[in-house]
């Protein structure tokens, strides 16, 4: 800031002067429902996941292949050529252990989010989603990692049709 | 392509507090008086004004341009908002440089809220709605995550442990002390003090983190041929830049913000800088968590990959290093209200370059300086520079 200035505007306030009615401020929520298309290219891998397959897309003039799979390339921006089916096996390319939830309740047992490199897919390309099946404080970075499915019969077309990735040795 | 040179001739800014009684009109029209007021211009001088604020969530408002625009001057004035996540703090002050470069307005009005207290019970779960509705939001992520995994991975590449990375929050919140408008300024803090501090998302402690704030900030943007009139010490936009890397951020390599790297580049080659560790006197880069300090650093070309950790211990980022790095406090120090945020940096270069800033003032009449942000999911840069 300025040292030609020596008065900034702005009031601080805090959590208790609202509580305790010094100040007054409006409570009010927008509760909003929606239905979202899932489009040609994630309706393919939903569809997919269903069938307990992990879908990407390949481009062959970037040769390159990607997931969650897309109608069109980014880099080149052509269409790709084919959805290609990936395995359900791939690395820890990064990892967290999360002791938040979104809304920010603290919980004990750490949530284990991750980036997983998926098999068959171009170097460093990956999904997000969990670790699960092993102690957080064993989680490293390059761990071999397969996809645990929730059984055939419960699958609805949804990310969380594969509960979350555990360890394998190989 | 002809361009018309354009200097920032006055600033002004809220102090960025955890909850203000202020609206975010009210908190505008405090930094639009104060940036006024101090080239001694009024709103009738003011010929278009640019607008920055994130997003319409946290304040629970749709169309929060038109509802800030009465704070904002901007009444019968032709009026945009502009709007890039986390980088709109650098990149509505680009958005003022273009319409006085262009030759279309002479005075502009460059003005950034936020205020992100309105959101129940904390602003975080305004974020969740970032991430892609259909293949990460059933996961229930929380905007952590991102941080967490960006940094963990930064860290494994380039082998960074977390104390050199809590270094960075140390160095800033220190600075912020000297700050009046600060809101976590600590001149005491340690490394100890961040590496103890409550794991949220592990490797991110929360010192590690900037806080939720309210604030404004605007500047005054000028043709040269007015700027000479209002000043005799104005600061020229020598350079800007701004790019955007993919969205489907599980694809891309995140141990390096090419984007910084492109957004860098192309500030670079229009203010004619060949060699930017030498020519950049002072950096405000992006500092929403402190190892994106660092990761910023290396995507602007100041550090090599995986060394900003190396000029954080040698000294060289402190206020009277060799490179002054976030001399204001940052966001980890001053606070983050988001578009605020980044336009804070700006002011800071603006206050800097003019010899202004008091007990701030990085030594050795600084010449040049460079600010920048980042945002969206992860993958945008902005980029500006600017020199005396």
């Amino acid at each position: 800031m300025s040292d030609k200035i020596s008065n900034y505007p702005g009031t601080p306030l805090s959590e208790k002067e609202i509580r305790d009615g010094n100040v007054l401020s409006i409570h009010d929520q927008m509760p909003g429902d929606f239905s979202w298309d899932t489009g040609v290219a994630i309706g393919r891998y939903l569809a997919g996941l269903k069938e307990g397959v992990i879908l990407g897309s390949h481009c062959t003039h970037c040769r390159r292949t990607v997931v969650p799979p897309r109608n069109v390339c980014e880099w080149c921006f052509r269409p790709m050529d084919s959805f290609i089916p990936l395995r359900d096996t791939g690395t820890v390319n990064t990892f967290s252990l999360c002791y938040v939830t979104w809304d920010v309740q603290r919980i004990k047992e750490p949530e284990t989010p991750a980036v997983i490199e998926i098999d068959g897919a171009s170097p460093l390309h990956g999904i997000m989603h969990k670790l699960g099946e092993v102690d957080p404080q064993q989680i490293s970075i390059g761990m071999r990692v397969k996809a645990v499915w929730k059984p055939a019969a419960k699958r609805e077309g949804a990310i969380t049709d594969i509960l979350y990735f555990k360890p394998i040795q190989e | 392509m002809s361009l018309r040179k354009v200097a920032v001739v006055g600033a002004g800014m809220t102090k960025f507090v955890r909850r203000a009684l202020e609206t975010g009109k009210e908190l505008s029209w405090q930094a639009t008086s104060m940036a006024l007021e101090s080239c001694e211009l009024t709103m009738d001088d003011i010929e278009g004004v640019c607008l920055g604020t994130a997003p319409d969530s946290f304040d629970g408002v749709h169309m929060k341009g038109e509802y800030l625009s009465d704070g904002a001057g901007a009444w019968r004035k032709p009026y945009m908002r502009s709007y890039v996540g986390g980088g709109t703090g650098v990149f509505v002050p680009i958005q003022g440089w273009y319409h006085v470069a262009s030759g279309m307005f002479d005075v502009v009005l460059v003005i950034a809220e936020e205020k992100m207290s309105s959101y129940y019970p904390h602003a975080q779960g305004a974020f969740l709605t970032i991430f892609d509705h259909t293949t990460e939001r059933p996961l229930k992520p929380n905007l952590l995550w991102i941080f967490a995994l960006e940094m963990n991975r930064y860290m494994q590449t380039y082998g960074i442990s977390k104390k050199d990375i809590a270094q960075v929050a140390v160095k800033n919140k220190r600075n912020a002390a000297d700050h009046p408008c600060a809101l976590l300024g600590d001149r005491n803090i340690t490394v100890e003090d961040v590496l103890n501090s409550e794991v949220l998302a592990w490797p991110v402690n929360r010192l590690d983190v900037s806080p939720v704030s309210d604030g404004a900030v605007a500047l005054v943007l000028a043709a040269e041929h007015v700027a000479k009139r209002i000043t005799d010490k104005p600061v020229w936009i020598e350079g800007v830049g701004w790019n955007l890397d993919t969205a489907y951020w599980t694809n891309r390599d995140l141990a390096y913000p090419r984007y910084v790297e492109y957004a860098a580049r192309m500030a670079y080659d229009m203010a004619g800088i060949k060699e930017p560790r030498k020519q950049i006197n002072i950096v405000e880069p992006y500092d929403p968590f402190d190892y994106k300090e660092l990761h910023h650093l290396e995507g602007l070309l100041l550090a090599d990959r995986g060394q900003a950790p190396q000029l954080v211990a040698d000294g060289v980022t402190l206020r009277d290093g060799d490179m002054p790095v976030c001399p204001s406090g940052g966001l980890l120090g001053v606070g983050n209200p988001i578009a605020a945020a980044g336009l804070m940096k700006v002011a800071e270069l603006y206050w800097q370059l003019r010899g202004e800033a008091g007990a701030r003032q990085v030594p050795g009449q600084p010449k040049r300086g460079l600010a920048q942000a980042w945002g969206d999911l992860m993958q945008v840069g902005t980029v500006v520079i600017m020199g005396r």
